[in-house]
């Protein structure tokens, strides 16, 4: 087990370091960003000048040798546009990101799990079949249809439309509560109204999926001999979906899940973007808009590196769940 | 059962929570805007939203009134004393926000950190390099010299906020650094707001500085939201989660108008949108089928590029109204412009007449390149320019890139023609003149933006007479003439000027400004 583990910190590593070379390869193509940065008014001698402060007049691969110097001491070089630290500013804003994606990814469960079992039981039945269209519209809309659909819907039309109704905010994150030095907004009431309409937003296209998966999963699992078995001894209806094919649906689902967390957590630009949430993903666009190469680089070190410690919590729960599994160091 | 019972508690509770949490807020203030400023510190990121978050929490010496003319704020007169010195009285009782009271030390502190800012990615010190000396000569005097004479002076010194001598020193060189300023450590001024709080990426909060000197503002508080999506900023001012917006897309600008609960101000603003055409390279690298040569570098070629745009169409179908055609760099009556100047009509016999007198009867191919989502419309502009010049038979394409590629591309000269902006921060003609059409010439920051090398030296000649007379009639003469030079030779294809428009709330109302600057204390309840 520990072989295994240190093998995949390992491959996190190298992993690491080629898309660092990637980035800076890329940005390199795509532009200088002195030209996004720098005042059209600025002089050329002062257009040099900031060039030379920031690095960027080295060739590209001593850029990147001294990047490399710097990071394996931790210092990841200062955001072009900020001034600050990159990692800090990173820092900064993964509690809202994490924040939203386990909210949206929770919801996800809590209705999907519930409705896809469902739709295993009594396939044939309405609420199964209507289940499904709804699920396949899930994952089709594009999030920032969604976003600004549920936008115009809660925060302008209804509240407009129907005099009491109450309005969702549209845009930004609600107050934070300081726990242990995250700033978290769930823990507030306006918090929650602020969470509401972007978590429906992740949890929509995450939750069609689970409610799909877990479909297959219920069908699967029901014809299976343990089940048979179980009903046959007399065993409630509720115990025997509760417990034994639950348990046994659980690992699939829990597997992507876990993946689709990764996803959103490296990924939920659009749903930031469109919702103003200051996390991760909107610091991300914004950098590569502006060749802000310190913040970009640094962004996809520290998420290849959640990524795949994420993956391996997922490989270490599914060794838990199913106890046929044993991880081998050979293995994968 | 379980799960309906909660769900109608959870109902319940959602509505208290919501009628809770509304505030009175009578005399609170949202705005949404379009970028996010980068920093706090005044003196880090000489960029729009930067200056004009600053401008509510700093004031400069000189300040710039809706239509960029100067007017007093911290000092309350200026003079030339001889041609290399200007001297400026301060204004008596004024207050830092933490009650220390400003003095001349804070203009020296002020105008000295510009150049100990580490990292600046696009430093004050274009501002403040003349200044070769400053004399304190009584706590309400200052004297700045310049190496030559520096008639534009007071106009720099409208970029250079001041900052508290007393708050924003540091063991620093630089005092306090931008971290520190971020953080709101040492962010001082004099300005009508005083800093809150700020969380990047979500709002910044300023509240009412009640000892300021000027006209006291209607807000207690104002917050800034960034609001980078446009369609989230409708939304947002149409739910009322912000109470004005900057920056309205435009297609959304004639349902804005025509809502009974959004006013919009609207302000000429001082950025022109250009064509740039390459002069300099032969042949050039957009226009490959004329054997080599470069058509535009005939006067005449230039001219009917200019006749076959149809600069009202543009400005009344792409624009919906919201430009106005230019026929020179800045509007009028901004410092430096002509009063009868001529906008080309669209003339397309002229232009084919033109054409076929300058040795191209059936036209050439072009392409025309333009960044996309830089400007306001640019690529759609761009499209229709390309269909006005092909009906003139210049064949054109388009290749547009986003922002950052296409500054790359336009830097290694790989257009032929190319649109872009330049709003003039100074509000007066030298600033355009000196960017787009003088000569390139990178030691005396001539042309810096002059990328298609246009070069009449007999405008070069003007512009630099101009930016050495220190007599303000003189210099306005010399500017005129500058610009009439530069336009009659079709150096630079004007288009129009953007009209900058703010959208708020029934019962505001907003002085829109020549800068596209959006400041909070320009908002006001309507009378």
């Amino acid at each position: 087990m520990l072989v295994f583990i240190i093998r995949r910190l390992m491959q996190a590593v190298v992993v690491m370091v080629v898309m660092s070379a990637l980035v800076f390869g890329g940005i390199y193509l795509v532009g200088n960003p002195v030209a996004m940065l720098i005042s059209d008014q600025a002089s050329e001698a002062d257009r040099l000048a900031v060039i030379r402060e920031l690095g960027l007049d080295q060739p590209i691969w001593q850029q990147y040798l001294t990047f490399v110097g710097k990071a394996l001491v931790g210092d990841f070089g200062k955001s072009f546009r900020a001034g600050e630290p990159a990692m800090r500013l990173i820092f900064q804003h993964m509690p809202a990101t994490l924040e939203l994606a386990v909210i949206a990814m929770t919801f996800a469960v809590l209705v999907g799990v519930p409705l896809g079992m469902y739709a295993g039981l009594r396939p044939d039945s309405l609420g199964a079949r209507s289940i499904m269209t709804v699920s396949i519209l899930g994952f089709s809309l594009p999030t920032f249809w969604v976003g600004l659909m549920l936008i115009m819907l809660f925060a302008v039309a209804l509240p407009e439309w129907i005099p009491g109704w109450p309005r969702l905010p549209s845009s930004g994150r609600g107050p934070t509560v300081d726990i242990l030095g995250l700033k978290l907004s769930f823990l507030t009431a306006q918090g929650w109204l602020h969470l509401l309409l972007p978590a429906l937003t992740l949890a929509l296209a995450k939750g069609a999926l689970i409610i799909r998966l877990t479909r297959a999963a219920t069908r699967e699992v029901l014809p299976m001999d343990y089940v048979k078995f179980a009903r046959a001894k007399g065993l409630s209806e509720r115990r025997i979906v509760g417990v034994h094919v639950l348990k046994n649906i659980a690992i699939p689902i829990a597997t992507v899940t876990g993946l689709e967390l990764g996803q959103v957590i490296a990924f939920a630009v659009v749903t930031e973007t469109i919702f103003s949430w200051p996390g991760m993903g909107k610091l991300l666009i914004d950098s590569i808009l502006l060749l802000d190469r310190p913040v970009v680089v640094a962004y996809l070190v520290v998420i290849v590196f959640f990524l795949v410690l994420l993956n391996l919590l997922v490989d270490i729960l599914y060794s838990v769940l199913d106890p046929r599994v044993r991880l081998e160091a050979t293995a994968r | 059962m379980i799960c309906r019972k909660a769900g109608a508690v959870l109902a319940v509770a959602l509505s208290f929570a919501v009628a809770a949490a509304w505030p009175a807020a009578a005399q609170e203030l949202k705005i949404g805007l379009s970028t996010e400023p980068s920093s706090l510190d005044p003196q880090y990121h000489n960029l729009s939203p930067n200056n004009q978050i600053a401008l509510n929490m700093f004031e400069a010496l000189v300040a710039q009134d809706p239509a960029q003319n100067l007017q007093p704020a911290l000092a309350v007169s200026w003079k030339p004393i001889d041609d290399t010195t200007w001297e400026f009285k301060l204004r008596e009782g004024v207050k830092f926000h933490d009650g220390s009271p400003f003095t001349a030390d804070d203009v020296v502190f002020t105008i000295e950190r510009a150049a100990k800012v580490p990292n600046a990615p696009s430093p004050f010190t274009q501002f403040t390099k003349q200044i070769v000396g400053i004399d304190v000569v009584d706590p309400l005097t200052v004297r700045l010299r310049t190496a030559a004479p520096a008639p534009l002076l007071p106009v720099d010194m409208v970029a250079i906020r001041i900052l508290s001598k007393k708050a924003a020193s540091g063991p620093a060189p630089e005092g306090k650094t931008t971290e520190q300023l971020n953080r709101g450590e040492g962010l001082v001024g004099t300005g009508p707001f005083k800093f809150v709080e700020w969380s990047r990426g979500n709002q910044l909060v300023v509240e009412r500085n009640d000892g300021y000197w000027g006209p006291k503002p209607a807000w207690k508080k104002v917050i800034f939201r960034p609001l980078t999506n446009a369609a989230t900023r409708v939304a947002g001012l149409l739910s009322g989660d912000v109470d004005l917006i900057e920056n309205p897309p435009t297609v959304d600008l004639p349902k804005l108008a025509s809502n009974e609960r959004v006013t919009l101000a609207r302000a000429l603003s001082n950025r022109i949108i250009y064509i740039h055409l390459d002069q300099f390279t032969e042949p050039t690298p957009g226009i490959p089928d004329t054997g080599g040569k470069n058509p535009l570098k005939d006067k005449r070629v230039r001219h009917a590029l200019s006749l076959a745009l149809d600069r009202n169409a543009i400005v009344q179908r792409i624009m919906e109204g919201f430009a106005v055609p230019a026929g020179d760099l800045l509007p009028h009556p901004m410092f430096g412009t002509r009063k009868d100047t001529p906008i080309e009509k669209v003339d397309v016999a002229q232009a084919k007449k033109l054409l076929a007198e300058a040795g191209y009867p059936n036209g050439f191919s072009i392409t025309l390149g333009t960044p996309n989502g830089r400007y306001i419309n640019d690529a759609k502009v761009a499209e229709t320019i390309a269909a006005l010049w092909t009906r003139v038979g210049v064949k054109t394409q388009i290749e547009a890139s986003a922002p950052p590629v296409f500054f790359k591309n336009r830097d290694e000269y790989k257009y032929s023609a190319y649109l872009a902006g330049w709003g003039a921060g100074t509000g007066e003609m030298s600033d355009p003149l000196r960017a787009l059409v003088a000569t390139p010439n990178p030691e005396r920051g001539m042309g810096g933006t002059n990328k298609g090398r246009y070069s009449n030296p007999a405008m070069d000649a003007k512009l630099a007479e101009a930016l050495r007379t220190v007599d303000d009639e003189k210099r306005r003469t010399l500017l005129q003439e500058a610009s009439k030079l530069a336009m009659e030779d079709y150096g630079i294809l004007p288009l129009h000027f953007e009209v900058s428009v703010w959208a708020m709330k029934k019962g505001l109302t907003y002085t829109g400004r020549a800068d596209q600057y959006t400041l909070a204390y320009l908002v006001a309840p309507a009378p």
